[in-house]
Parts: C-alpha cells; sequence; structure tokens
C-alpha cells in the first residue's frame, strides 16, 4: 500500500530568547492508506506540533515530509491552503468553529474556498457532512448553543465535507466525557471503514485501543510505534456502556505485526486502569 | 463574476453576524460625514447669506472712503483721515458720466430722546440720493427732500430699530425727537433691511440732511466739512470699474494731486466689498470646517478602536479560515469588501443624516445651509479610507500569518 504521509527527519524548533525548544527532533513517520493511528505522549512531547506540521498548518524547521508520495516542502503557501482545503480533513482539540455562526454554515466554510463546489451544492454537501455525524437536527444552531460533543462532530463534519482522503484529529476527545468519547470514536472508525485515513492524538490509552496503530513520542521523537492487534469497536461498547462489565485483556503485540481489521472487535466494557497500562505498555 | 457572489455573500454574512460591530463602525463614519458636511454646509450658507446681504445692498454701490493712514507703517484703519469733503461729493455730483446717484455719509453716534424712550443710536447725515445708492425704500412719512438739505432742516428719518425703541409700536411720523439735545421733526420711517454683512443692525439709524448733520450735530462749522464716506451709484454694473476709475480721476484732480501721489482716498465697488468680506466668511468657513475634520479624525479613531479591539477575533477567524484552505488573497478580499460595505453604507446614511439636518437648519431654524457636492465628497472620501484601511490593514497582518499563529493569536 501506498504511504499517504512519509516524513524524514522532520524538526520543528522554536527559538526562544534563553533556548532552543525541540518541539519535533527528527520524526520519521509513514502512515499508509487505510491505516487508523493514534499518537500518544506526554504533554509537552511534540504530538500537536507534528500533527500541525502534517496538516500544513505549520511549516518544519527542517526534514521532508511527503504527502501522497509528494514532497511539499517547497510549495506555495495558496498550494498549501489547497492541500488543507482538499486533501486533508482537521479537527483541532479547542473545535475553532466560528462563533455566532450556524452549524451548517460552519460546515460549508471550507466548500466556499473550493473552486470546484458550485455555491448551490454546497449548503446540501454541508447538510449531508452534519447528518453524516448525527447531527442532522442541529443545522440552524450556532456554537455557544451545542455541547462540547455536538460542536466536535461540526468541527469532524467540517474536516468531512470536502472528502478528503486523510482526517488529522488532535485530541478530538480531550474535552469530552467517556460516552461522547466514544460515540467521536465509533464515527471515527466508521470514517476509516470507508477508506479514510485517520491519525488522530489522544492522552487516553482507552482511546488509543480503538485505533489500529499507536505512535508513542516522548521530546519531540517517536519512541515506540506499535500495532493493536486486539482493537475494541466503539459502536458495540457503545451499546454495551450499560451491561455489566467483562475482563478482557489486550494481548501482546508485535511491534510491526498487521493492521487490525475494524469492526471485528469483541463487544466488551473494560477496567479502565486496567487498559492504560496495557494500551501504554504494550 | 461566481467569485464577487461568493465574497459578497461571505462579508454580507459576517457583518450580519457581528452586528453591534458592524453598527459601531458605521456610527464611527456617519457621524464623521454627517458632522462635515453640515458644518460645512452652515459656514457656506453663512457666507452665501451675507453675500446676499451685501448685493441686497445695492449691486451698482461704489463706496469712496479715506485712504487707510499709516502711521510708523501701522494701519490705523479706514477712514482715520479725513480727506474727503462735501466740495468732493458736489464735485462728483457735477462731473462724473457714469454715475446715477451720489451721497455723502456724515457719520456720528448720536443719544436720541423721543416718545417715552431714550437710545443711543449712529446718525447719518446723508442725501435723499442715498435711499437710491443704498436701494432703499421708505415705510411711511417720507424722505427729507433737496430742500431741506440746503436748509439744513432739523427732519429725521428713523430706522426700524429706532422706532421700535423710542416710540414702540405708535406712528412716529410728525413727532418730536431730541438728537444730542437738538430737536429734530420725525418726517418718514425706513424700510426694515435687516442685519449687514458686517453683522451690524442697519435698521439702528437716524437719516438726517447731511448738512445738518455737518453743521448741527457733528460739530464742523469752521473745519471743513468733511465726510465720513461717500457712496455713489454706477450706471450699470458692467460699469462700475471704469466708473470707479472716474471716480478716481475726479477726486485727484479736486484734492490736486500730483502725479505719482498716492490716492488719499479709495474707491471700491461692490464686488471687491464682497471679496473683502467673503474672505472673511472663507475664514469662518475654514474655521467650521476645521472642527468638522476634527469630528471625521474622532469619527475615524472610532472606527480604527473598533477595527483594532476586534483584531484578535478577526485574527483567529482568518486562522480558521485559511486552516480550511482559504487563500491569503479569500481572505483579504473579504475583509476589504467587509470594511468597503460598511464605510459606503455609514457614508450614505451620514450624508443622507446631513441633507436631512440641512433640511432642518433651512426650515425651521432659519440657519442657511448650503451642502456642497464637494464636501460630501471629500467627507465620504476620508470616511471609507479610515474605514477601508483600519479594516483592511489588521487583516492583512492576520493573512500573512500562517493559521497556527493566527489561531494562537492573542
Ligand atoms: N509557538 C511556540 N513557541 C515556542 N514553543 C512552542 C510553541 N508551540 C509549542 N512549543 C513547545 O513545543 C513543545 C511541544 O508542544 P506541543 O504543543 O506539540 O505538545 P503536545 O505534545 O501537543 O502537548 P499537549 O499534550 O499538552 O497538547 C512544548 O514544549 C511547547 O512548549
Ligand atoms: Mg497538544
Amino acid at each position: 500500500m501506498n504511504a499517504v504521509i512519509e516524513t524524514k527527519a522532520l524538526k520543528k524548533h522554536y527559538v526562544m530568547s534563553a533556548q532552543t525548544v525541540r518541539a519535533l527532533d527528527g520524526v520519521d513517520l509513514k502512515v499508509k492508506t487505510g491505516e487508523f493511528v493514534s499518537i500518544m505522549g506526554a504533554s509537552g512531547s511534540g504530538k500537536s506540533t507534528l500533527m500541525n506540521v502534517l496538516g500544513c498548518l505549520d511549516e518544519p524547521t527542517s526534514g521532508t515530509y511527503l504527502l501522497d508520495g509528494k514532497d511539499i516542502s517547497s510549495l506555495s503557501r495558496d498550494a498549501y491552503a489547497d492541500i488543507r482545503n482538499q486533501r486533508i480533513g482537521f479537527v483541532f482539540q479547542g473545535y475553532n468553529l466560528l462563533s455566532r455562526t450556524t452549524a451548517v454554515e460552519n460546515v460549508e466554510l471550507p466548500l466556499f474556498y473550493n473552486h470546484s463546489v458550485d455555491p448551490g451544492d454546497a449548503r446540501k454537501a454541508a447538510v449531508e457532512a452534519l447528518e453524516r455525524v448525527g447531527l442532522g437536527d442541529r443545522l440552524d444552531h450556532v456554537p455557544n448553543e451545542m455541547s462540547g460533543g455536538q460542536q466536535q462532530r461540526v468541527a469532524i463534519a467540517r474536516a468531512l465535507v470536502n472528502k478528503p482522503s486523510l482526517i488529522l484529529a488532535d485530541e478530538p476527545t480531550g474535552n469530552l466525557d467517556s460516552r461522547t468519547s466514544l460515540e467521536i470514536m465509533a464515527l471515527f472508525q466508521e470514517l476509516n471503514e470507508q477508506g479514510i485515513t485517520v491519525v488522530l492524538v489522544t492522552h487516553e490509552p482507552d482511546i488509543a485501543e480503538y485505533t489500529k496503530r499507536i505512535v508513542m513520542m516522548r521530546d519531540g521523537l517517536i519512541v515506540s510505534d506499535k500495532q493493536v492487534w486486539d482493537r475494541r469497536a466503539a459502536t458495540a461498547d457503545l451499546a454495551n456502556t450499560r451491561v455489566a462489565a467483562g475482563t478482557v485483556g489486550v494481548p501482546p503485540a508485535p511491534a510491526s505485526g498487521p493492521a487490525a481489521v475494524g469492526g471485528e472487535s469483541r463487544a466488551v466494557g473494560r477496567d479502565v486502569s486496567e487498559q492504560l497500562s496495557a494500551g501504554g505498555q504494550a | 463574476m461566481n467569485y464577487l457572489k461568493r465574497l459578497l455573500r461571505v462579508a454580507l454574512r459576517s457583518l450580519v453576524r457581528s452586528r453591534m460591530r458592524s453598527l459601531l463602525t458605521s456610527l464611527g463614519v456617519v457621524i464623521g460625514v454627517g458632522a462635515v458636511i453640515v458644518m460645512v454646509g452652515v459656514g457656506t450658507g453663512a457666507s452665501a447669506d451675507i453675500e446676499d446681504q451685501i448685493s441686497s445692498m445695492g449691486a451698482n454701490m461704489l463706496m469712496i472712503r479715506p485712504a487707510t493712514a499709516e502711521s510708523q507703517g501701522v494701519s490705523q484703519g479706514a477712514g482715520s483721515r479725513n480727506t474727503l469733503t462735501m466740495d468732493d461729493v458736489e464735485y462728483l455730483r457735477d462731473e462724473a458720466t457714469l454715475l446715477t446717484a451720489v451721497s455723502p455719509v456724515v457719520s456720528t453716534n448720536a443719544q436720541a430722546i423721543g416718545g417715552d424712550g431714550n437710545w443711543s443710536t449712529s446718525v447719518s447725515g446723508v442725501w435723499p440720493e442715498y435711499l437710491d445708492v443704498r436701494e432703499w425704500e421708505i415705510a411711511s412719512g417720507e424722505m427729507f427732500t433737496e430742500r431741506e438739505e440746503k436748509t439744513k432742516s432739523k427732519v429725521a428719518v428713523l430706522g426700524q430699530t429706532v422706532v421700535e425703541e423710542l416710540f414702540g409700536s405708535d406712528d412716529p411720523v410728525g413727532e418730536r425727537v431730541r438728537i444730542n439735545n437738538t430737536p429734530f421733526t420725525v418726517i418718514g420711517v425706513l424700510e426694515e433691511k435687516g442685519t449687514s454683512g458686517r453683522g451690524q443692525d442697519e435698521d439702528d439709524v437716524i437719516m438726517v440732511p447731511a448738512s445738518t448733520a455737518l453743521y448741527r450735530l457733528a460739530g464742523q462749522q469752521g473745519s471743513g466739512h468733511y465726510v465720513s464716506m461717500i457712496m455713489a451709484s454706477a450706471v450699470t454694473l458692467e460699469q462700475s470699474e471704469e466708473a470707479q476709475a472716474e471716480v478716481s480721476s475726479i477726486l485727484r484732480e479736486s484734492h490736486d494731486l500730483a502725479r505719482g501721489a498716492d490716492d488719499d482716498f479709495e474707491v471700491m465697488t461692490q464686488a471687491e466689498i464682497m471679496e473683502t468680506v467673503s474672505s472673511v466668511t472663507d475664514v469662518l468657513t475654514l474655521l467650521l470646517g476645521a472642527v468638522a475634520a476634527v469630528s471625521l479624525i474622532v469619527g475615524g479613531i472610532g472606527i480604527m478602536n473598533i477595527m483594532l479591539v476586534s483584531v484578535t477575533e478577526r485574527t483567529r477567524e482568518i486562522g480558521i479560515r485559511m486552516a480550511v484552505g482559504a487563500h491569503g488573497r479569500d481572505v483579504l478580499s473579504q475583509f476589504l469588501t467587509e470594511s468597503i460595505v460598511l464605510s459606503l453604507t455609514g457614508g450614505a446614511i451620514g450624508t443622507a443624516l446631513a441633507y436631512l439636518v440641512a433640511y432642518l437648519l433651512n426650515d425651521f431654524v432659519g440657519l442657511t445651509t448650503v451642502i456642497l457636492p464637494a464636501t460630501v465628497g471629500i467627507a465620504f472620501g476620508f470616511a471609507a479610507c479610515i474605514g477601508v484601511f483600519f479594516g483592511y490593514y489588521p487583516a492583512r497582518k492576520a493573512a500573512m500569518l500562517n493559521p497556527i499563529e493566527a489561531l494562537r493569536f492573542e
């Protein structure tokens, strides 16, 4: 399979007056089409910085970034904008929706800047995207009339509306309760099953359990990279959240095992602390 | 075309979304534009009024005054010398061919007692022709005649203000007035004239025969019959300059001035009088314009403040737009469109308001207000420039950041 993302010795240094912050210090990462990757690591380890660079929102200090096999480091600002518009859907930790702007208008926004989309079709596409994330009944609500989970889903709908092949999400469940987090993960799993490559950042090991591959970062470097053998299905977990908990271990997974196929995970509820150690140390 | 429609839609949406900010911004433009137009309009109206009044004094009028005296380089002001005499007036009347009427004006201040009033006013000793020169009419009674002039009769024609002060609403014709303790008979009342171009009440005057004024009031018996000034009418408006030249040469002859010597008098045509006065009103207009400019600047600072206060929010907005694929150009044209729409609507409302205020001032306050298209243009242009600049400039800065920097902006 082709690599959607391939970085080589990617560095991002912030030169401050006193010292230089090495937010990324030589990241080599390869993500293939159809993968579902979670990036984990302590606070300040450079996860957001990496996502921003991968999302073409920020430029690396050095290193190469191949997107769909093409080196994009020498592209113009406008070309970057077009990539953000059509090839990558980015979901921010803080939602970053336009305030005082309805859900459907927020979702329409990327279409305004996609000149191949007719303005007449924009509204239809936005409504479809919102329906896809389950917000068909919240079209005309503005962000401060919606819950955090709903706002996050609007943000996801906005990331989806231009039908990108890659979705990057920086702590999409960071501000959400566990049930809402599950709903969001179910959505990402569904998207991934439809063939969209998903890379997300999370602090929570049990969230990472729903992805196919876990990349750990520390001090701007990737320190481990493992496949998830026994991937969980968020939809099933959701259905069972009120069912009595069973206990399921995570089998030790080889670092370079084949990616698990989506949708075949067992429906189980689990002890979070146990899962934490399992996800983090495996 | 499609792009423009899209752009306009985005901009209008954004304006409607931030109603308060849009309102305040355009309010700055409204006030700036409105205030400038009205104030300059009032100034222009005042000068138009004054010019009207001056030309109502008689368009063909010539005014001859003693030349300005200079003492050690300091001008003593017009009329500070006595150079014009009754002989000059008579000589002009007899010799000039381009004048239809000539009259001396012998001015003194006097205390007038009559009816049941006591009033300090100015007395003008004139010839009967004075009324023709000034295009002034008698309201009741009659003007004194040449015979009364010759006999230094103690007759007086009163201006409306004097009538009101001394006699109230009674008809004063036939009554007696004491002017500086000399008894006079009132034989006529002048028509109301209003305020002069210099802001004086023209009706606060008593007219008496020039000879009477000279010999009975000014106490100039032995001093050579000096007059304050001479007023004359040129045959036609077109010929007033020729008449001016003629008057000069006659007076030079009468004064025995040597070739090359300076005139000891000055002859002004109505056009010249208008010029001096309008230079005064120009200053007035300029002053009001300056006040107006200040209000424009204050309005501009208002616009600027609102634009800059919202810059954080707007920078984040720009960050979001760029993050989802807006090019710098898209963002800039959106912000430019927003500012232009705001400035134009603000300017249009300001102009409309200014016209409304001008209408109210004209019709209900009685203050002549003349709105010149140039003022509208300048005020509009300036406010629009400020609005556009402060809407555009911060946006330009934000659009040059990369999206992440814009999103982090505080
Ligand atoms: N604009 C900046 N200027 C200077 N230093 C920065 C900047 N942005 C990030 N950093 C530094 O880079 C490092 C990595 O930051 P980053 O936001 O990528 O961490 P993170 O892994 O996303 O952390 P968290 O889990 O808390 O979100 C941090 O040490 C941070 O202080
Ligand atoms: Mg982060």
